[in-house]
């Protein structure tokens, strides 16, 4: 691992293979990401993990680590793109922060805290999203749905279930399936057992007959900013 | 922010003029304000640099020319509208404060439903209020078809979230912002429940 | 039947291949008028996929339906350029006639009219679809008598011939169009020289791809080949880009209809450079009128021993397969194109790895235009040193546009690359004192939009690279409305993977339509410019990348056509503050002053 690049000119060091993303968690830099996780293959979708490399933009998650390679990662440019991509995601759909179980837990909220964002700036949309409470254990709400595809993800890579599919096209089409014809989670072999389950990095899939059990204020972002929970993405 | 103000600085220790201040609560719960008196004894401090233009608090009820103009709420009714854009008038510079205020917050619940059903639901089919129909008096503000958040009618300048915002928090951004600092909140301050 | 027993057939056809999911939920739909909950299961079921995989797919392209539609499905091609031919009047008093609302299915079932992004007939529009079957030229008369023969149900089939008539409309012919070659010469030189002679052949003919991108073929073609088939059943495949969904758009068409011994041509000598074996053509689900067609012509040339197990007498084997979209302009995308032909939604893949490595099922592939393809042909048949001299240095050949919009000859026009603009608006009747042109939009709503300072510029990769589109506006086109509709295709086409493109392409439409319905300030035009700066560059694909082009470009150039429209210099709402009363107004019965917002008026509080 003698291999170098730089990442706001701190040097990183990587193993062949690895993105910048793998390569700069595991040296305990954050970068910021919503899509990504450590466990599963990359998705690149969500942008949030834009930076510069050789002053062209990429997604540092699917982008290979080379050595010499100059990444801009926190400067105001690329901050201020990610702040407007997260107002983007917060307007899609219908984030309303102290209603929400997952409050204090969620990435999305707590990479906003962290990229500073005030307002979603951009007029809200509103959408009409479903709310399934047909599984004996777990809610899903999809009102707070970020199209991550995490779940699909974990059920398929994890769990060898494949209950949830991203289908659907454009703002208002897309969505995730559940595989099932009425449509609904109850008519699955979803368990709240499953990785699924657990891996939402928003308020969609939440465990039934469990609330509040940390009061809003002290739970994981309320007592660090989440660039200082780098660590456990790194393994 | 075009707007200079004057502020009370180390340089400069004579008395400035007071920042004129006014704040209103339109569809809110009045849980923000609430938190604006969280400031507690700091309120006096606060009493030497700023004063009251109209706000629940001093009684006043038309806005007129402010420094500062804080709000409280979205809006729900043709009322909400018209203290908004008196506000944006009178106001150099607009804060929306809290949760509701800045993207509708509980009274957005209903958006997506029609207002028309709404209605019909509320005062037509519900036993127990559905006697006297649809209320029509001239004096009550007509809802709106949508809630909105305040950014969606007029121009914002500074946002201040939470659900309320800790009084912390709003003693920051306000002392921020006397002494001609962009007003940053950090972690701990800014959040959004 | 039953629907049971129509499905099996579908899939017994298909062999219960997964990655032919496409054809089978076209052909069953085809059959059944829409894809219900239960036949989808039937056919997760059947190949072994998750149900909510299938369900991804069949609700991904705009052509399957999740939903019972109307027996007539009338589609109006929705392009700039239909606009300008009257289609929004046309399809308002269709509707007026049918007493529907846009996008709705009728009370009985009969019928829905709605829009679809431009479905290629831009020469000859106004165009819709009915039950997926161009109609081109439409006329207030025709409307009338459609409504009629609707109303009436008549059968598609039964309606008058002369309606489906698609012309050519080739105006300009060079050394493409004019090749002279009969089916199986280009081929038989090809196999004279061998693959590695064919290959170095299309590389010193510099020959480029046709798609817009103007990737070297050579280079790419090589890369294929020299990549290793992998796994279980490794193969190299040639993959035919005849998704032809950029706006403006026709070429492909043509060489279709009248060209496509040539095209096919290419395909195979491509496949025997690669070292493939199977062809895969993807037919845009616009142009499923020539699937018939183009089946008898490949059926036509494996009786001629040009398809198939030992082509011309040699040991080459190669066949061709034609695979049908179903409505989504993404596709065109070679890594979202993939995927469809997989049977997946077309979302374009992550790359590296490219195609050329890891394309169709995994296995090495080389995607290619339409154009490309037919272009190889004339270097096997004469060779790269007499098809360089065509063109310019750096691009060598012919280009065919596709010119529509305000022009007295629009069509097909193919010229030697390096031609300038000024020189095709001369040409088909769009020049000095014609019409008076003030913009010519080229390769489409992603591509560039030139104004008459710019009409000495050339058609070349070095300097104004295109897929071909070449739509014309005169000075009495607002193009804000030019640049609004194709904002709407954006939104339409975004395929939602990316937040900034499936975000952005909705704010960027909204923001348009807030202009165009008289509520904008310069603070929408600051964030048009913001959005602009935020998806070039961050979205995943050239979708999200280039969608805001037509609005940079049309801000830059025509300015005024934006600021003359803005309400005020203050933010301004999107909405109509009285009209978002109306509903409170029309329940309480009120109409006092206090139950309207007299605009702008400041202090009416107090009520």
């Amino acid at each position: 691992m003698n291999d170098t690049f730089q990442l706001d000119g701190e040097d990183i060091p990587f193993a062949p293979g690895q993105t910048i993303m793998q390569a700069a968690t595991a040296h305990g830099v954050y970068i910021p990401h919503l899509c990504w996780h450590p466990d599963f293959s990359a998705h690149g979708s969500c942008k949030l993990c834009t930076v510069k490399v050789n002053g062209r933009f990429g997604s540092s998650c699917i982008t290979q680590a080379q050595p010499g390679l100059e990444v801009e990662n926190r400067s105001m440019e690329l901050d201020e793109k990610r702040r407007t991509l997260l107002q983007m995601l917060f307007v899609e759909g219908n984030h309303f922060c102290p209603s929400c179980e997952k409050s204090g837990n969620c990435r999305l909220q707590a990479t906003a805290y962290e990229l500073n964002m005030m307002s979603p700036h951009f007029d809200m949309f509103y959408p009409n999203r479903p709310v399934d409470a047909s599984h004996p254990d777990v809610l899903l709400d999809f009102n707070r749905c970020i199209m991550c595809s995490l779940c699909v993800a974990a059920s398929r890579d994890a769990d060898g279930k494949n209950v949830f599919y991203m289908g659907g096209r454009g703002l208002l089409g897309r969505r995730v399936h559940i595989s099932s014809e009425s449509g609904h989670l109850g008519d699955t072999d979803f368990a709240v057992t499953d990785r699924a389950a657990s891996i939402c990095p928003v308020g969609v899939i939440l465990p039934k007959r469990k609330g509040f059990a940390v009061p809003i204020g002290q739970r994981k972002y309320d007592l660090a900013p989440i660039s200082e929970h780098v660590a456990e993405d790194a393994s | 922010m075009n707007a200079p103000m004057n502020v009370t600085t180390n340089a400069n220790p004579a008395p400035a003029k007071k920042l004129r201040v006014a704040t209103a609560s339109l569809a809110g719960c009045f849980g923000c304000h609430m938190s604006i008196l969280d400031i507690d004894e700091r309120l006096l401090t606060l009493l030497d640099l700023i004063e009251f233009d109209r706000t629940p608090l001093t009684d006043i009820k038309r806005c007129g020319p402010c420094d500062l103009g804080i709000i409280e709420g979205g809006l729900c009714n043709a009322e909400n509208v018209h203290v908004l854009r008196e506000f944006r008038q009178n106001c150099k510079i607009l804060v929306a404060l809290g949760a509701c205020a800045i993207n509708g917050g509980l009274p957005a619940q209903r958006n997506h439903l029609d207002l028309r059903d709404v209605l019909e639901e509320v005062y037509q089919t519900e036993y127990l209020v559905s006697h006297g129909g649809i209320p029509n008096d001239p004096e009550l503000p007509l809802p709106l078809n949508k809630v909105h958040p305040i950014h969606e009618v007029v121009k914002v300048d500074y946002f201040l979230p939470g659900c309320p915002p800790p009084a912390d928090a709003i003693w920051k951004f306000l002392t921020d912002l006397l002494a001609g600092r962009t007003p940053a909140l950090g972690h701990g301050l800014l959040h959004y429940d | 039947m039953s629907d049971t027993d129509t499905i099996d057939a579908v899939l017994d056809r298909h062999h219960r291949n997964g990655t032919r999911l496409m054809q089978i939920l076209r052909e069953t739909q085809e059959q059944l008028g829409w894809l219900s909950p239960a036949t989808l299961t039937i056919i997760a079921k059947a190949v072994a996929w998750p149900r909510a995989m299938v369900e991804g797919t069949a609700d991904f392209y705009s052509f399957f339906h999740t939903r019972p539609l109307g027996r007539y499905r009338v589609l109006w091609s929705d392009n700039i350029t239909d606009r300008m031919l009257g289609n929004t009047d046309l399809m308002e008093s269709m509707c007026k006639k049918l007493w529907l609302e846009p996008g709705r299915v009728s009370e009985d079932g009969l019928v829905s009219v709605d829009t679809t992004s431009c479905t290629g007939m831009c020469d000859q529009g106004p165009a819709v679809l009915v039950n997926y079957r161009p109609i081109t030229r439409m006329t207030p008369a025709r409307v009338g008598e459609m409504v009629g023969l609707i109303r009436s149900e008549t059968p598609v089939a039964k309606w008058p011939v002369e309606w489906f008539a698609v012309d050519d409309n080739i105006r300009r012919k060079d050394i493409l169009l004019d090749h002279g070659l009969v089916a199986g010469q280009a081929l038989a030189a090809a196999l004279e020289l061998g693959a590695e002679k064919m290959l170095a052949e299309i590389k010193a003919a510099r020959l480029r791809g046709r798609g817009g991108a103007g990737f070297g073929t050579g280079l790419k073609w090589e890369a294929c080949r020299n990549a290793e088939g992998h796994g279980a059943h490794p193969a190299h495949y040639v993959v035919c880009n005849a998704d032809e969904g950029e706006p403006g758009t026709f070429k492909d068409r043509v060489l279709l209809t009248s060209y496509a011994d040539l095209v096919f041509e290419g395909m195979s000598i491509a496949g025997l450079v690669v070292g493939a074996k199977k062809g895969l053509l993807y037919l845009r689900g616009e142009y499923h009128y020539l699937l018939d067609p183009l089946e008898s012509a490949l059926a036509t040339r494996r009786q001629a021993g040009l398809l198939g197990a030992n082509i011309l007498g040699t040991s080459f084997e190669f066949d061709i397969e034609i695979h049908l979209g179903a409505g989504a302009y993404i596709c065109g995308e070679e890594s979202a194109l993939i995927e469809s032909l997989e049977g997946k939604p077309g979302r374009p893949r992550i790359r590296p790895p490219f195609p050329v490595t890891h394309g169709y099922l995994d296995q090495p592939t080389t995607v290619n235009n339409v154009e490309t393809l037919a272009a190889s042909c004339l270097i096997a048949a004469h060779g790269s040193e007499w098809y360089a001299r065509h063109g310019t240095e750096k691009s060598t050949g012919s280009k065919l546009l596709s010119v529509s919009g305000d022009c007295e000859r629009p069509g097909i026009y193919e010229y030697p690359y390096g031609v300038t603009v000024r020189q095709v608006l001369e040409d088909c009747g769009a020049g000095f004192g014609k019409c008076d042109c003030q913009a010519v939009q080229i390769s489409g709503p992603s591509g560039l939009c030139l104004t008459a300072a710019e009409f000495d510029r050339r058609i070349a990769f070095e300097d104004i690279p295109t897929a071909g589109a070449f739509m014309v506006f005169d000075e009495s086109r607002d193009m804000f409305e030019v640049a609004r509709n194709f904002a709407h295709f954006f939104a339409h086409e975004s395929c939602g993977f990316c937040t900034p493109c499936r975000v952005g392409t909705t704010l960027v439409r909204n923001l348009m339509d807030k202009i165009a319905n008289r509520h904008g300030s310069p603070y929408d035009i600051d964030e048009l410019f913001k959005l602009h700066r935020l998806m070039q560059g961050a979205s995943h694909c050239g979708l999200g990348n280039s969608a805001c082009n037509p609005i940079f470009d049309t801000l830059n150039k025509f300015r005024p056509a934006y600021e003359r429209r803005l309400m005020s210099l203050d933010y301004e709402p999107a909405f109509d503050l009285d009209a978002a009363l109306s509903q409170a107004r029309q329940m309480t019965g009120r109409d006092d002053a206090a139950a309207h917002f007299s605009a702008h008026l400041p202090n009416e509080a107090e009520a």
